[in-house]
């Protein structure tokens, strides 16, 4: 009996003990780092106030923060409305054929993000693919300028960040059970109605965690801006970075990190809330 | 006509997410440096990869870490998915809670916490601290694809085996660990990929005495378009998808 509980509580302790050291701990320093002040020579100094927050509000640093999530915010409903039909079409396939078409998707969702946003810039480009056809099209006479602009820092989060919305999306709409669609339709409502009242309630969970899985790492993926963007197109992620590694004002970093955890947990609510709702509206 | 629409939709998304990697794959093969004329097919940007040592250097690190990690947040995963499958204790809601949490970080605020728990306790960055990251990284991905096994299980068998003396170390490494075997390896894979796939993570966990891939490619790739880069990454673009083929089978054979 004495050894029967010596494995179960190493192994339950041992578990604790991990997320403690590399879950719990470090959020609760860089939190607690987040209220210091900073100090020259990259030294914190020990005083207790509020002045990394009320920066954040700061015009210069509150416009770059709102550009970020709002770059964000579109990549997500962009990948949203691109990524619910395809998820649709998918999931409602013959089943060797969405599997197939399922398997497509998880490549490009596992392949290196920066190799993918390295990827784009062949194609983006002066004299890329995308100009190319364009000219031989005769669309357009010159090539456009894409490559270091914020529109192909937005195309490269679609791109990269695609897949990890139609992942999900695909899961839930799988799950739904298309039977309420015809019950729906036999009560009279119409495409439209059903699709709304119906389909997308059911969906939520999926639509919100596509949503999160888009949103957060668009504010936080520094690579694509410096790979694709121009000098002044930042995200969150990379003013994150720099005031870690160039400005070395970790106070602050760590301030703009603790809001961005903030959107995250906001986000989790909402999911959770989702899910306790569609959990409602599954039963009759 | 409504069929007809739907496949031109889905051809047109494959093309979206394929044609970047497909331009890539076709300048590694092209002689011609820049330009996107094809001058010609060529292995010489492959051969080019072979005696650059720096990136030879930097892959071999970066799958010493992926090994590692995924070994490592394999044990710990799978250890933990047990016992949230296994025990009712105080406390299991919050563990599940914190594991979700840590799956859903954004990668960057999982850096550089990370960061500052190791500028805080002295450590100098580079192999230990990148390994430790890593398995940060991937130990919740790993429970939550062996807890979902474990779901699956005839807890009967379980039972069966304590009534018959069985001690919880026996029915962990007799019974559970054989059965969980096909979602460890999965979670292995996966684990894997995620390691080899990381960039932000090692961004801010690594030092300069240990330069993984993904961070030499970024340096590289900074500085503009080069044709061995293209040839590194169709490279491992192919064991990805080789992983993730591996994976899927032994997802689906216990399906």
């Amino acid at each position: 009996m004495k050894d029967n509980h010596f494995f179960k509580n190493l192994v339950i302790w041992g578990t604790i003990g991990w997320i403690a050291i590399f879950g719990a701990i470090p959020t609760l320093m860089l939190t607690g780092v987040s209220f210091l002040k900073s100090h020259t020579s990259n030294l914190i100094k020990p005083s207790f106030n509020l002045s990394s927050y009320i920066r954040l509000a700061d015009p210069t640093i509150g416009t770059m923060v709102i550009k970020s999530l709002f770059m964000a915010a579109s990549a997500m409903l962009l990948c949203l409305l691109i990524g619910y039909p395809f998820a649709y079409i998918i999931a409602r396939a013959e089943k060797r054929h969405s599997r197939r078409m399922l398997l497509l998707v998880m490549i490009p969702f596992w392949t290196n993000t920066l190799i993918r946003t390295y990827a784009l810039v062949a194609v983006l480009k002066a004299d890329g693919v995308l100009n190319k056809t364009l000219m031989f099209l005769g669309l357009i006479d010159t090539p456009l300028k894409i490559m270091y602009t914020q529109t192909a820092v937005f195309i490269g989060l679609i791109y990269t960040l695609l897949p990890f919305m139609i992942l999900p999306l695909y899961a839930a709409i799988e799950k739904l059970d298309f039977r309420l669609l015809e019950a729906s339709r036999d009560l009279g409502a119409n495409r439209w109605k059903s699709f709304r009242k119906v389909t997308i309630p059911l969906t939520m969970p999926g639509i919100i965690s596509g949503c999160m899985l888009v949103f957060l790492p668009a504010l936080g993926m520094f690579y694509i801006p410096d790979i694709l963007g121009g000098a002044r197109t930042m995200l969150l992620g990379n003013y994150i970075r720099d005031q870690f590694l160039t400005s070395q004002d970790i106070p602050m970093g760590a301030a703009a990190s603790v809001a961005l955890t903030l959107i995250m947990g906001l986000m989790l609510l909402t999911y959770y809330r989702s899910l306790k709702n569609s959990g409602r509206t599954i039963r009759p | 006509m409504m069929q007809f629409l739907k496949s031109v939709y889905a051809w047109l998304i494959y093309l979206f997410l394929y044609l970047p990697l497909a331009v890539m794959a076709f300048y590694s093969f092209n002689a011609s440096k820049y330009s996107l004329t094809w001058k010609g097919f060529t292995l010489k940007w492959y051969g080019k990869l072979l005696t650059n040592t720096n990136l030879f250097d930097a892959a071999l690190r970066s799958l010493t870490i992926a090994i590692l990690s995924a070994t490592i947040a394999c044990i710990i995963g799978t250890l933990t998915a047990f016992m949230l499958h296994q025990y009712r204790f105080r406390g299991r809601k919050a563990i599940l809670g914190s594991l979700f949490v840590m799956m859903m970080s954004p990668d960057i605020v999982i850096g550089i916490s990370l960061l500052v728990l190791f500028l805080a306790a002295g450590f100098t960055l580079g192999f230990w601290t990148l390994l430790m990251g890593h398995v940060t990284l991937c130990v919740p991905f790993v429970a939550a694809t062996v807890y979902s096994r474990f779901e699956g299980f005839d807890i009967s068998v379980i039972e069966a085996a304590k009534d018959l003396g069985a001690n919880e170390y026996q029915v962990f490494s007799r019974i559970i660990l054989p059965m969980a075997i096909p979602g460890f390896v999965a979670g292995w894979l996966l684990s894997f990929t995620l390691s080899l796939d990381d960039v932000i993570i090692s961004f801010f966990t690594t030092g300069p005495t240990y330069e993984v891939l993904p961070l030499r490619i970024y340096s590289m790739v900074r500085l503009g378009i080069k044709p061995d880069v293209n040839a590194l990454s169709v490279v491992m673009i192919v064991i990805t998808v080789v992983a993730v083929f591996l994976s899927r089978r032994l997802l689906k054979e216990k399906r």
